[in-house]
């Protein structure tokens, strides 16, 4: 039994209580699921007694467990509850589980990116169930005049058996919710979860399928206007000017006005990453008539001068440097084939690297490209906000509240704390609603207009003025020695405008000589957070030139691996390596057992990948057949050691997308651009992966584990664009470097004909 | 502006608006029935699929004004208590993540067991094709929609 210390999380227990109902609307997580028995059915409360900010108490044993992080699709607003009810100590048919408000002083860490929340709400979240167990053991004592150490709690009841008196819940409440938080608290021992580790349904399932409002682009309110945005047309341009008066005469049109989102003065933080500072709105009475307004709209724009300014990156001053010019995919090319040439910035450096090579009996260099990707959520960037004079309700899809409040408080100026951002399920997020000025647009024109809004951008808005995922290049090469083993290796990659290097990966650690280099272009496309951030490119460069090294030097792709792996379990090279190769190592040993990897199906081309982020070890392997010259995706089996898994047939699921996900990408995702302009803008341009490529089968594979659970929305992403990879050269006998795959496919095929 | 008389989930609704006015809007900005989502406008991503007669629509493209005098059906009249097979399907194999999608994705699929109650799996992908999940939670969708047919 773990003892946690409460003082820790003190800021996120407000003093306790007694709370009147709220008018609140309630969802049973039992009216997810299957219909209720008449025994499981609770009614209203007529008091709610608050514990802590997470955990709420009605007399008749009803709980209200809050979760705290936004909701995009990874299902925390159901395992976060998950991990309350456990230590509490409740019938998890009987709770209500509510969607928390932005209310920083209340819980810690209401961000939903960097597969964290769960890993980080661990232990918070556990200490607030037991905290408010620990509170109703001591009202139950107090009431019953007993040892607290000789009362038991099960499904929500209290027990003292030497005395057979025994209560629910809600009957010491009242009492609870006015006693002392306890200073020190006892967690759960593993093997006593009954929650944690069983698979429970979506709390908001039934909602979802009956087409319930749960998105901030079905909120409405009485009064409320609708506003649609116009961008500048293209990267490296701005307003110059526009012609109002025609558009005021169309139907249901009330105003059309300029907006900015920065104050001068104003220093941006790190998310404050917005493609056009200064936008235009119209706003009308539905949104198909500011549609038709948006497209009757006529203006005159200009190139944008170079910009700098300083931005606050948690602390640090970073100086930033947005270009003039309009950009094109092909001049971005040409110049990142120049990169490739020249030395980068040395980022670790292992042994002497560059003797090795010259004395390398053969080096193999190969360069792997990405192009930029549109996140592509289904529900399009939208926003409702009410301003008056004195505070502004934001309700809107933000996985990062808190990185937005302060461009809110200064573009309104409010102080923060008469700001409430309220939280909405999201229609998707992949890292893009990060990055929430949506928030802002919507905030400034019902300041402007004096009435509640809601904004909303058309598909062609949304992938065209985005938060892309960069474009990357890695360059790698490899020295063998006269016995074709690995001596040397060298990786130098880059991107427009970020490296997506992480130098102490694997397989740094695992060879003598080791060097990483990396090189950046400056550009003013705007980019940022896409599911599992420069992971998602440099795996697949790296975990397809090893497998082009194992083939090399005559080996099986998976042993290969596990050779490096077992050098950095057993005598690892430098220092600081980022990862544990025995649990790397254990990843790639589930994978091979679960794929009966040397005993493929007939007619199946089969590829290896595996890699680590956000905490967690992952390894897949992926099986193609060619129909035609047309690769059908088979099956894919992954292994996965996140550590405890909360709720495993939903973390199953997210696996499951994340591949799905991956090999889209891998065949299909790109965003050129020509003169600054984005050169697909919805759907019929941009090809996503639809029903008939998914594969046929997907297996996901937990290890078995006790260690505290780590991320999972994003590191099963990153291996998928390898194993495709690996699996088309052994369908094709052709190794492709340029992502995505598809084009090169086509072209390939149209030669066999 | 006209007013049209509408039949959408069995009960008459009246209302005026601009002809051009797609359901999509009529449905979600008039009627409050916002269950039926905007995703592309061009009727390329499948989330704003109804019933018109029966037969799957993209509402995003579908004037008001061809709609007058047709059975319409969104997701919230697919059954009176949500508990159309699909949408307990759905539930049973926990389908949705971000949930966007799903709403056009279960009236495809109804529409598609109008026609065919016992489709194949090729069936099924062919049916759905038109429908994206940014998620990809394909393969739990094509597993709940044969979880359903079993049961209908």
């Amino acid at each position: 039994m773990t003892t946690v210390n409460t003082k820790l999380n003190r800021r996120s227990f407000l003093k306790v209580s007694a709370l009147a109902g709220g008018g609140m609307v309630l969802s049973f997580s039992w009216l997810a699921g299957c219909k209720p028995s008449p025994e499981e059915t609770l009614g209203m409360p007529k008091e709610w007694f608050e514990l802590n900010s997470y955990i709420k108490i009605g007399e008749n044993g009803a709980v209200t467990l809050f979760s705290p992080n936004p909701e995009f699709g990874s299902n925390v607003k159901t395992s976060m509850p998950m991990i309350l009810a456990e230590e509490l100590g409740v019938n998890w048919k009987q709770v209500i589980v509510e969607q928390a408000d932005f209310f920083p002083e209340r819980f810690d860490r209401q961000f939903t990116g960097g597969s964290q929340g769960i890993r980080q709400g661990w232990i918070p979240l556990r200490t607030a169930g037991a905290t408010a167990r620990a509170m109703l053991i001591a009202a139950a004592a107090q009431t019953w005049k007993v040892d607290p150490k000789e009362i038991s709690t099960e499904n929500g009841h209290l027990e003292h058996k030497a005395s057979g008196k025994k209560v629910q819940y809600g009957q010491v409440a009242s009492l609870a919710a006015t006693l002392e938080v306890p200073e020190e608290v006892k967690l759960k021992d593993i093997q006593n979860f009954t929650i944690i580790g069983t698979s429970k349904k979506n709390v908001d399932g039934k909602k979802i399928v009956t087409g319930q409002p749960m998105y901030a682009i079905d909120h409405k309110v009485e009064g409320m206007k609708y506003a649609a945005i116009v961008h500048p047309p293209a990267f490296g341009m701005r307003i110059k000017s526009f012609e109002k008066s025609s558009l005021m005469g169309m139907p249901g049109i009330q105003d059309v006005f300029t907006i900015k989102l920065f104050k001068e003065g104003y220093e941006r933080n790190f998310f404050d990453t917005t493609t056009f500072p200064e936008v235009i709105a119209i706003v009308g009475n539905s949104t198909w008539e500011v549609l038709q307004a948006k497209k009757a709209f006529q203006a005159e724009w200009e190139n944008a001068p170079e910009s700098k300014f300083t931005m606050d990156a948690f602390g640090n001053k970073i100086p930033v440097t947005v270009p003039a010019g309009l950009e094109n995919t092909s001049d971005h090319k040409a110049k990142m084939a120049e990169y490739i040439q020249k030395s980068g910035n040395i980022l670790r450096r292992d042994g002497d690297p560059e003797a090795a090579f010259q004395k390398a009996a053969k080096v193999i260099e190969r360069t792997y490209n990405a192009p930029f990707l549109a996140h592509n959520t289904m529900e399009p960037i939208n926003c409702f906000a009410d301003v008056k004079s004195d505070k502004a309700v934001i309700y809107g899809p933000t996985q990062a509240p808190e990185f937005i409040m302060n461009t809110l408080a200064q573009a309104l100026d409010l102080p923060k704390e008469n700001i409430q951002i309220n939280l909405a399920r999201m229609g998707g997020g992949f890292g893009r609603r990060a990055y929430s000025h949506h928030m802002v647009e919507a905030a400034l024109i019902s300041q402007k207009i004096q009435a509640p809004v809601k904004m909303v951008y058309t598909r062609e808005d949304d992938m065209g003025y985005g938060i892309y995922r960069p474009t990357y290049s890695a360059t790698y090469r490899a020295a063998l020695d006269e016995n074709n083993q690995l001596v040397a290796f060298h990786v130098k990659a880059g991107g427009i405008p970020e490296t997506p290097i992480h130098p102490n990966r694997f397989p740094a650690g695992a060879i003598d000589h080791y060097l990483a280099e990396s090189w950046e272009i400056p550009s003013n496309i705007t980019i940022g957070a896409f599911r599992a951030p420069r992971s998602n490119f440099i795996a697949g460069a790296e975990q397809s030139f090893l497998d082009e090294l194992a083939e090399e030097m005559g080996k099986d792709p998976i042993e290969f691996r596990l050779e490096l792996l077992k050098r950095a379990q057993t005598n690892p090279v430098g220092e600081n390596n980022d990862y544990d190769p025995k649990r790397y190592a254990g990843v790639l040993e589930l994978v091979r057992e679960k794929s009966k990897w040397s005993n493929p199906p007939a007619g199946v081309h089969r590829g290896v990948s595996a890699y680590f982020c956000h905490n967690s070890y992952v390894a897949e392997v992926l099986d193609l057949k060619m129909e035609g010259s047309t690769p059908k995706v088979e099956n894919v089996y992954a292994a996965v050691d996140c550590g405890i898994v909360v709720n495993p047939d939903a973390a199953a699921n997210m696996g499951e997308g994340a591949i799905v996900d991956g090999i889209g990408n891998a065949f299909f995702g790109e965003l050129a651009f020509e003169n600054g302009k984005p050169t697909k803008r919805n759907f019929d341009q941009y090809r996503m992966i639809r029903q008939q490529e998914a594969p046929k089968n997907i297996q996901v594979h937990f290890v078995d584990s006790t260690e505290d659970p780590t991320g999972l929305g994003e590191p099963l992403f990153p291996p998928v664009f390898a194993a495709v990879a690996n699996a088309l050269y052994k369908a094709t006998g052709k190794r492709l470097y340029d992502q995505p795959f598809q084009p090169k496919l086509e072209e390939m095929s149209n030669l066999l004909r | 502006m006209a007013i049209f008389n509408l039949t959408i989930n069995g009960k008459s609704k009246q209302v005026d608006v601009d002809p051009n006015t797609p359901m999509l809007w009529v449905l979600r900005d008039h009627l409050d029935l916002v269950g039926t989502k905007f995703g592309c406008g061009i009727a390329q991503c499948g989330a704003c699929t109804i019933h018109l007669d029966g037969t799957a629509v993209r509402s995003c493209s579908l004037p008001v004004s061809s709609a007058e005098g047709a059975e319409i059906t969104t997701i919230e009249g697919l059954s009176e208590n949500g508990d159309h097979p699909l949408q307990e399907a759905w539930i049973e194999h926990d389908v949705p993540q971000c949930g966007y999608c799903q709403a056009g994705q279960i009236m495809t699929a109804a529409a598609l067991l109008n026609d065919n109650p016992k489709p194949s799996d090729e069936e099924i992908e062919n049916a759905l094709n038109g429908n994206i999940c940014r998620c990809g939670t394909y393969l739990r969708i094509k597993a709940a929609v044969k979880t359903a047919a079993q049961k209908l």
